[in-house]
């Protein structure tokens, strides 16, 4: 029986090429892997092999014919001893499904109407004992509750045993794990956290520590490609259950290379969840949802914030869910949005703001993905007013997005654009002059929201 | 490295022998077909076949139980064969169709089978080098004696996050088996070119590694090696390397059209050291074998790779919602 050879597709692009030279003529025996022609594509000129063998009957196309589209017919190939005089090419060939105008599955469409959920119950129960503790004991004691419940869970990272810890987060539990499960690494973020998503899908769940997260720059083909878009590519098989902490942002004159906030970057990646704390509550509740989270979380902690001081709740399994922003404060003129440390500008704003006579509802995100926009619309629907606030570059920032969101969702509540305070957009510099220059400070948080009341 | 007809020393019997020559030559034929329906339009973006390295995952997997796992780059259609998955499930992934492995959404380069303990499936050149010693890690965790076999190419050999697993690995005595399959060209750039020192099994000594080279064209002399290494790794020994010297026949891609080696480079290897072919001697001159049992056998491997490309032409295109599912696991 005849077999049509067909003009092949011969690059990802390619819809025609010329066929430059025939290799072989009719009445050609041919062998697979034979070359049977030369094909220009608009990339190269390709070899074309016989798939079949048998005998060449008939040239449909010939030499120097240009544009020839993908599967049309070119020869006819047949067993030996067949006639193909007769042998016609059949008129559609068998070929890839035609392409469909793009109708993917929308998004929930977004209603423009007002927001009347907001979820502002308590982090803990009323009455709950609570004790200061600072940050960093918080994040201390998030981990080992969750490495005391779960045996799979472990910590790796450049100096989180035997030091403690470069900012002596994990004080105590070398002691109380052992070194199967508070493992030293060498200087080597990318190789660490590839063997952390690969332990990951061999079913543990890492908990991987940077020193901070300006080295995981170093690593971050892994977060992203090998982390975050495993179970998406694997159809839903497998995928990365872990955690990848450490400090971000600014700390204090350490300039460029290590004082940049990576809040945006990781919070536009699908896959990751990404989690930023303010206080130390939250970077308990937060660490302990992120350790059982079947999904790669990006945990960014800050180095200013490790000796803060907050009340924690004293309870048994205490946890913060994603995606649950919490209001710090109430207020009817103006919503500061702000997370991570961005939230210490925001409340010293808000307490200033009062004694001009300006209420200030102040938001912790709390989460960058899942974003809890619910309570930041239902906020803006109230005051009318929005002032984000971040330490992080202005371009392409959270804040960015936010005013995004806002308008798409809120335009007509707004009696006044949202402003994004952010830092400055240069690499951190140095002196102490110019890098309290570039941070963010809390007077332009007020400048910010004098703007938008027109004060 | 021509190959060697009549190597006798062998713990392989007759069956395991047509087993061999039966696995490399679903990778062959089914590899031809995905080029047949690249061509066709069916299969798009980018489609790396296996074709002249069958004798290398066919002689690894020869050594391996239940439990082991392996991890690959993007020039795994072969691997995922020779593990036993599916040839439908593979072809259909390759054709983007709900049928695929994932569904249609990873597409020739990203697939993986949580039941054949295949992890990959990797586009991003090297990246599976680590992972793959973390699922080792994995392993040596919860204390049984599963390897896990890691595959990269001579181009990865050069990627430094590499040498940062082989440290990590051989600290820490994971049992991975490093297999550099050295088909001797990086995409265009031949070893040559690319790599300072031809050696590449012995870049392990600087960190007390074991390595071996390994003839990738004699299906034999990898399972021996496989062994060894296999050996090792479960005796707690801690990583091995091999590299096994291979040759692709097609270009590096469906659209590379080969212009830094000749065509009679080529046509050499394929006259004188298939891998296939080299079974194929040895079946016969053996008299493990006879011309109507391996016709057979073709007509069996034909049937299935015919059955697989059909079964890649029909699965319908994945549900639109589809677009919407596996980015998070349910917390």
């Amino acid at each position: 029986m005849a077999i049509e050879i067909l003009m092949p597709a011969l690059s990802p692009t390619m819809e025609e090429g010329t066929l430059a030279k025939w290799l072989v003529k009719e009445g050609d025996t041919v062998q697979s892997g034979d070359i049977l022609c030369e094909i220009e594509t608009d990339k190269a000129t390709m070899e074309f092999e016989a798939v079949d063998e048998g005998v060449i009957g008939k040239i449909l196309v010939a030499d120097g014919t240009e544009g020839v589209k993908v599967n049309t017919p070119i020869a006819m190939i047949g067993e030996e001893g067949e006639d193909m005089s007769a042998a016609a090419p059949a008129a559609a060939a068998e070929a890839a499904p035609a392409a469909e105008a793009p109708a993917p599955a929308s998004v929930p469409a977004q209603a423009a109407a007002p927001v009347a959920v907001k979820d502002t119950s308590p982090d803990w129960p009323e009455g709950t004992e609570m004790k200061q503790q600072t940050v960093r004991e918080a994040l201390r004691d998030g981990m080992s509750e969750e490495m005391r419940r779960d045996d799979s869970v472990f910590l790796m990272g450049e100096e989180v045993a035997e030091y403690e810890g470069a900012y002596k987060i994990s004080q105590g539990m070398l002691a109380e794990f052992g070194s199967k499960r508070v493992i030293d690494t060498p200087i080597t973020e990318h190789g660490f956290a590839g063997i952390g998503v690969g332990a990951a899908f061999g079913g543990l769940k890492p908990i991987v520590e940077f020193m901070t997260f300006n080295f995981a720059m170093q690593a971050i083909d892994q977060i992203i490609n090998s982390a975050a878009k495993t179970l998406y590519m694997s159809g839903g098989q497998m995928g990365a259950p872990m955690v990848f902490r450490g400090p971000n942002g600014a700390a204090a004159r350490v300039g460029a290379q290590h004082s940049q906030d990576y809040a945006a970057w990781y919070a536009m990646i699908p896959g990751l969840k990404v989690v930023m704390p303010y206080s130390a509550s939250d970077y308990k509740g937060l660490m302990k949802t992120a350790i059982r989270d079947p999904n790669p979380v990006i945990f960014l902690e800050n180095e200013i914030l490790y000796g803060r001081s907050f009340d924690v709740p004293v309870l048994d399994d205490y946890t913060v869910p994603f995606g649950k922003a919490r209001v710090w404060r109430e207020g009817d003129d103006v919503t500061i949005v702000s997370f991570g440390i961005g939230m210490q500008y925001a409340l010293e704003a808000a307490d200033k703001l009062a004694e001009d006579g300006i209420s200030a509802e102040v938001i912790d995100l709390r989460t960058l993905r899942p974003i809890d926009y619910d309570t930041v619309l239902a906020s803006v629907q109230k005051t009318n007013r929005c002032v984000t606030v971040e330490e992080g570059w202005p371009v392409g920032s959270i804040g960015n997005h936010l005013s995004a969101t806002i308008m798409e969702r809120a335009f007509d509540y707004l009696d006044a654009p949202v402003i994004n305070c952010t830092g400055k957009d240069v690499p951190m510099p140095y002196a102490a002059n110019l890098e309290k220059h570039a941070l963010l400070t809390t007077d332009e948080v007020v400048a910010a929201v004098k703007q938008v009341t027109y004060r | 490295m021509a190959a060697k007809k009549t190597s006798a020393k062998s713990n392989t019997s007759a069956e395991e022998l047509k087993g061999y020559y039966r696995d490399m030559l679903l990778i062959r034929r089914f590899e031809e077909k995905a080029g047949q329906l690249y061509g066709m339009g069916l299969i798009g973006g980018f489609c790396h076949l296996y074709i002249g390295q069958e004798a290398v995952v066919v002689g690894l997997e020869a050594a391996t139980k239940e439990g082991d796992k392996r991890i690959t780059s993007y020039r795994d259609h072969g691997h995922m064969l020779a593990c036993g998955m599916d040839p439908k499930g593979v072809m259909a992934e390759l054709t983007g169709r709900e049928g695929g492995y994932s569904k249609g959404k990873g597409g020739s380069m990203h697939m993986f089978s949580k039941e054949k303990h295949f992890y990959g499936g990797h586009g991003i050149v090297a990246a599976q080098v680590p992972l793959g010693a973390g699922l080792a890690f994995s392993d040596k965790y919860k204390g049984n004696d599963n390897v896990t076999f890691t595959y990269f190419g001579d181009g990865a050999a050069n990627q430094g996050q590499v040498y940062e697993a082989f440290n990590m690995a051989a600290l820490w005595d994971l049992p991975v088996v490093f297999v550099i399959e050295n088909n001797q060209y990086a995409m265009g750039t031949s070893q040559q070119r690319s790599t300072s020192s031809a050696d590449i099994y012995t870049r392990g000594q600087a960190f007390g590694i074991k390595g071996q080279l390994v003839d990738g064209m004699d299906i034999l002399a990898v399972k021996e090696a496989s062994e060894a290494a296999v050996a090792h790794c479960r005796a707690g020994k801690g990583p091995y390397i091999l590299e096994v010297k291979t040759y692709r026949y097609r270009g590096h891609s469906m659209s590379d059209p080969a212009k830094y080696r000749t065509r009679e480079e080529v046509q050499k290897v394929r006259e004188k050291s298939d891998a296939i072919e080299h079974v194929r001697d040895l079946l016969i001159t053996g008299k493990h074998a006879t011309e109507d049992e391996l016709k057979a056998i073709d007509k069996e491997i034909k049937a299935i790779v015919n059955d697989s490309a059909e079964f890649a032409k029909t699965s319908p295109e994945p549900a639109l919602e589809e677009l919407w599912t596996d980015i998070y696991a349910d917390a």
